[in-house]
């Protein structure tokens, strides 16, 4: 069992690392690239603090090997800023108050980022099923869902 | 959690993927979304020594109707599932059992032949097949063969997929008019597998008798359980208040949950008769042109 070579493009970026199978997407992110935004909380696909986006759709980086991701692309919290600026969901994370302790912050947005570009006008109810795979054990959600609203207003 | 280690291997054609499975035999198993397999794979309950990853192989995403049947791609994801329109259209029942599988980031990439190669009783698109009456299409290295539903499910996380099979088609005949259908699941949590969950299919004739049940049971019991005495006290009479209870009753006989920590047996069984009920009242109202 060697390791084998793969590129992924991260936050626009092309990265490239010898890696073993098994190594999990969110590992490398974290220890290979030295991303550490991207959380990991449960390890069992339940609590989205490990959400990245792959091609496009939210997905749980802890329950992807790094070799499947090979050749795609990866969004973290990383690449949310633009030139230094805030994305109106980081703002809105923070207007409305929508964290307390923070650890699930990266994966809500990163959801909450592939459920605006599919749907830029939620409902409410849209915004909680779309954030369904995100738990937060601190806000009870109230917030979050204003801080989505927020920046869906914004964008 | 860490997975054992594994040979990671990504064929480009479904023929290089069934070659590769004949020659590696038991030491390999299929991933493409990986939602089942990889946190089998953390805990070290799968270990196998080589991976193969059908997520690339092309034409196997698709939903299409055609010659009488809805036929779906092993690949297409749950996610897809969930938001064709011809299924929420004319197939409310698989739309009502993809929403409630996992959560939406799961189901961006699980795939709906996953959930029926897993074998697990406690998936949910099993027990809607089995409702349905589908079938699967599989390729191995003499060619593809379709296995209908009921012979396919043979035991916890066991299929009628020889080891060097693949599963490529889901084909789902396509009702009769005044048929409808609904899955219902009754969960601790998002995410959560069911408690238990009931799939319900009914053809009504011109007087609104029934003329052809399904009921599929999920989660309780080894295998996704079809409640057959419940579809045979239906089939031929009204979907009246008496015989629908009967029904429940007659599946809440057929399942066999064991006490866990989702439920007791007793609770169990209570919850698969109520379900029943639940589900054959939604699938009569669909039938006949409702919601």
């Amino acid at each position: 069992m060697g390791t084998q070579s793969i590129s992924i493009k991260v936050n626009g970026a092309e990265q490239t690392g010898e890696v073993e199978a098994r190594l999990l997407l969110v590992h490398f992110i974290r220890e290979d690239l030295g991303l550490t935004g991207t959380h990991i909380g449960c390890d069992t696909s339940h609590c989205g603090a490990c959400t990245v986006i792959l091609d496009g759709k939210a997905v749980k980086s802890c329950t992807v090997f790094a070799v499947q991701a090979a050749g795609k692309e990866v969004q973290t919290i990383e690449g949310m800023t633009t030139n230094g600026e805030l994305h109106p969901l980081q703002e809105g994370f923070m207007e409305e108050h929508g964290l307390q302790c923070g650890f699930c912050t990266p994966g809500m947005i990163m959801s909450s980022k592939a459920l605006l570009q599919e749907n830029s006008n939620p409902t409410e109810e849209e915004i909680r099923i779309g954030i369904s795979g995100n738990l937060c054990r601190c806000t009870g959600y109230v917030n979050i869902v204003k801080a989505v609203q927020y920046a869906a207003a914004k964008i | 959690m860490i997975p054992g280690p594994f040979e990671y291997h990504r064929p480009g054609t479904l023929d290089e993927a069934v070659a590769l499975l004949a020659s590696l035999g038991d030491d390999a198993k299929i991933i493409s979304g990986g939602h089942s397999l990889i946190p089998m794979m953390k805990l070290r309950l799968a270990e196998p020594a080589h991976l193969v990853d059908i997520s690339g192989l092309d034409g196997l995403d698709y939903i299409r109707e055609s010659d009488g049947y809805l036929t779906i791609g092993a690949l297409t994801c749950e996610a897809a599932v969930d938001r064709s329109d011809l299924i929420h259209s004319k197939y409310p029942i698989i739309s009502d059992t993809a929403h409630v599988i996992a959560d939406p980031l799961v189901r961006n990439l699980a795939t709906i032949g996953g959930n029926l190669a897993h074998g697990d009783p406690a998936n949910d698109h099993p027990a809607t097949m089995l409702a349905l009456g589908a079938e699967v299409v599989v390729s191995g290295p003499n060619g593809s063969r379709t296995i209908g539903i009921d012979d396919f499910f043979l035991g916890p996380l066991t299929t009628a997929l020889g080891a060097d099979e693949i599963l490529t088609e889901i084909r789902i005949p396509t009702p009769p008019a005044n048929s409808g259908g609904a899955y219902i699941k009754f969960e601790r949590k998002v995410g959560d597998f069911a408690i238990a969950a009931v799939a319900a299919t009914v053809t009504l004739d011109a007087d609104g008798n029934c003329v052809k049940a399904g009921i599929g049971l999920t989660n309780v019991g080894p295998t996704p359980v079809r409640a057959k005495a419940a579809e045979e006290a239906l089939t031929g009479n009204p979907l009246t208040d008496d015989n629908i209870a009967t029904a429940g009753r007659l599946a809440s006989e057929a399942s066999q949950p064991i006490s866990d920590h989702r439920g007791s047996e007793e609770y169990k069984r209570a919850i698969v008769e109520v379900l029943t009920k639940r589900a054959l009242y939604k699938a009569k109202s669909r039938a006949e042109g409702g919601s």
